[in-house]
């Protein structure tokens, strides 16, 4: 017989307190918000799932979540690769590691509101550097009432601040590799790209995966920049998910449909990262499959 | 196939960073590697021996062209080839630890080089074949390299070594380090052979003399980044031309014992030592050199191979036996003789006397001064 030893809860219990009250409490709020209705009074009634139906046939949540989508992928799909090629653009020695590594690094030091404020000021077509730059040189460019321009602007800003974070890991991967597979490539005679197909690449497969995850998770959670620079317009063309719950839930103070799409929205994170997860680290097991 | 030559070849790490013929030598950063002139012959089987830090593996990647000497010229067949990439000396090398492109399968790591060089397929593929049979893998082509152990990954590496057939020289540098014992055997005989077929020039770096000697018809011993003797294996344990050869070659190494020279006789301690021959010139130079001030070193060099231990003989060579160790096929024998340790071999089964005297074959004698062997002349 499997002896058995319940000590080790013990062991579990303060990380488990923990958890509760900084997770699972406040989610259950949410869960309890979801399924009921209020007319003010603190009182509730059982709606059932009703708001969650109401949600997901909505238009406004649809059109919401299709921007944020675009958003996310559009920066994966600039941030990924820029983020690879600059880190394989770096120095691996002397002095241009650190003054490389500070550059990088300060982007990411700036607050969210600060960055937001920076390019909203930045891109104005009346005192900004960049919208009035661009103006003078004829380029039709007005964040504040053109679409496009609104969308660049913002996906021109993600990439600004959070490339640095692509680079970083994939160049910590990048130095991790020793010296002599380089070695073994130039005996080889392998091509540059070769070097970084066969050698490079398969190495910081692990810390690109972080990467993507990362910058997906809080790409499809953006919520202060846009708000700060765009506030969600022109119209509704820059009114991503989060910008729509927090509209729902403090501007309409629909607590019911706004809890229900705080959860949708969270298992649609859960699902995603999942799902690259999955794929990604499921591409090499196919590979080796062939041949 | 080639023969290589190194002309005045020297090499500083940090120095002039890796242009030759501009840097100037800094005084400050030690050599390591001393200026040498070497000349291997073509389809010869060399072996680098030496201890970790002597400038092996800098040498290797000097004559491989992943290192640019900071002085000197390296020449193929008489073709300076300094400033010519690996690629371009056409070269193979196979490193210390397992270098496998993970993502691709055994036979696509096998195919990499050759691909590269954009061989026809055909060509490729019978290639292929033939080394992963060599190596034994023909089961496993189709796996991929990532999920192999460490003795199978080095194989890997070692085939890439071997698939080019048209390879100026093949470099080895320590390739059997992580691989099991009784693998390594078979491995060594597999390249032996491999070189018997094919008469490639192999240069193989190793700290192991059992493997140099095994695999080479030729052992180099480099010494502090220097080139201390060149010479078959018989020649390195009969004759080693500096006592670090004698030490380093031999288990356990030669006996070194320092003595005062006059003429035809040593002297150890109280122990006078006749040798067969005369070395009179080198005690003049010492005298020469005792007058100035500077003192020569003289040592007496015998192996423990050459060395007996009896129950009687002149008092002044008593060995007091310090340890002893039976190794299995013989007894190796710790002592001192004159206050100097001296080891000696006994074969098993020969008894060790209760108080025993030290004997030995004068004419397996070498005579070292300032640790480099000195000619005596017939007397």
């Amino acid at each position: 017989m499997k002896t058995q030893n319940n000590k080790a809860w013990f062991f579990v219990s303060p990380v488990l307190l923990l958890v509760a009250l900084s997770a699972i409490i406040p989610l259950m709020t949410v869960v309890n918000y979801s399924v009921q209705d209020s007319f003010g009074n603190n009182e509730f009634f059982w709606v059932g799932t009703e708001w969650f139906q109401e949600i997901l046939n909505s238009e406004r949540f649809h059109n919401a979540l299709q921007r944020t989508l675009l958003f996310s992928g559009l920066v994966l799909l600039i941030e990924i690769p820029l983020g690879i090629a600059i880190a394989l653009a770096m120095p691996k020695r002397g002095i241009g590691v650190s003054v490389c590594l500070v550059l990088m690094a300060l982007p990411l030091l700036i607050p969210w509101n600060v960055v937001g404020t920076i390019w909203q000021v930045f891109g104005r077509v009346d005192i900004g550097l960049l919208g009035y730059g661009l103006s003078s040189l004829g380029f039709d460019y007005n964040y504040t009432q053109d679409i496009f321009d609104a969308w660049v602007t913002l996906i021109v800003m993600d990439v600004w601040h959070w490339t640095s974070l692509v680079v970083l890991l994939c160049y910590s991967g990048l130095v991790s590799i020793p010296e002599v597979y380089y070695q073994a490539a130039r005996i080889d005679g392998a091509s540059r790209w070769s070097v970084f197909r066969f050698i490079q690449l398969p190495k910081i497969k692990r810390v690109l995966l972080i990467a993507v995850l990362l910058r997906f998770m809080d790409s499809f959670m953006i919520y202060t920049e846009p708000f700060v620079v765009t506030g969600g317009g022109p119209g509704n063309s820059t009114t991503f998910l989060s910008i729509d719950l927090v509209q729902m839930a403090v501007g309409q103070f629909d607590l019911g449909p706004a809890a229900a799409m705080s959860l949708i929205y969270f298992l649609i994170i859960l699902l995603v990262c999942w799902v690259f997860y999955t794929v990604m680290t499921n591409y090499d097991q196919q590979q080796g499959g062939q041949n | 196939m080639a023969n290589i030559e190194l002309q005045n070849i020297a090499h500083q790490y940090g120095s002039g960073q890796n242009s030759p013929g501009q840097n100037s030598p800094d005084e400050n950063i030690p050599y390591a590697l001393k200026n040498m002139n070497e000349l291997w012959q073509d389809g010869g089987a060399y072996a680098l021996l030496g201890p970790s830090g002597c400038g092996k593996t800098t040498l290797l990647n000097i004559i491989s062209g992943l290192l640019q000497p900071s002085e000197g010229r390296v020449l193929f067949d008489g073709l300076d080839v300094t400033g010519l990439s690996p690629e371009q000396r056409n070269i193979a090398q196979v490193f210390q630890f397992p270098v496998v492109y993970d993502t691709l399968t055994v036979a696509q790591n096998l195919a990499f080089p050759l691909r590269n060089r954009k061989l026809p397929k055909q060509q490729i593929e019978a290639r292929v074949a033939e080394v992963l049979k060599l190596l034994g893998m023909t089961d496993r082509a189709g796996q991929r390299a990532h999920s192999l152990s460490a003795d199978d990954k080095q194989k890997i590496s070692l085939g890439r070594g071997l698939v080019r057939t048209d390879v100026n020289a093949i470099l080895f540098d320590e390739p059997l380090t992580v691989i099991d014992p009784h693998l390594k055997w078979q491995l060594r005989t597999e390249l032996k052979k491999i070189h018997q077929q094919f008469q490639h020039t192999m240069i193989y770096v190793t700290h192991d003399q059992t493997e140099a000697l095994t695999f080479a018809d030729k052992v180099i011993v480099m010494y502090e980044g220097a080139v201390v003797q060149i010479g078959t294996p018989q020649e390195l344990f009969e004759h080693p031309a500096h006592t670090f050869v004698g030490k380093f070659i031999g288990s356990p190494g030669m006996n070194v014992m320092q003595v005062d020279l006059h003429g035809t006789s040593a002297r150890l301690g109280d122990a006078e030592i006749q040798l067969p021959k005369s070395y009179e010139s080198a005690v003049s130079e010492e005298e020469g050199a005792a007058s100035s001030g500077f003192k020569q070193k003289v040592e007496l060099g015998i192996r423990p191979e050459h060395l007996s231990l009896l129950p009687t003989g002149p008092d002044e060579l008593r060995a007091d036996i310090v340890g002893i160790e039976d190794v299995g096929k013989h007894i190796v024998v710790r002592a001192k003789v004159q206050g100097q340790g001296i080891d000696v071999i006994v074969k098993e089964g020969v008894g060790i006397p209760e108080s025993p005297y030290l004997s030995l074959t004068p004419e397996k004698l070498n005579v070292y001064q300032n640790s480099y062997l000195v000619q005596g002349q017939p007397r």
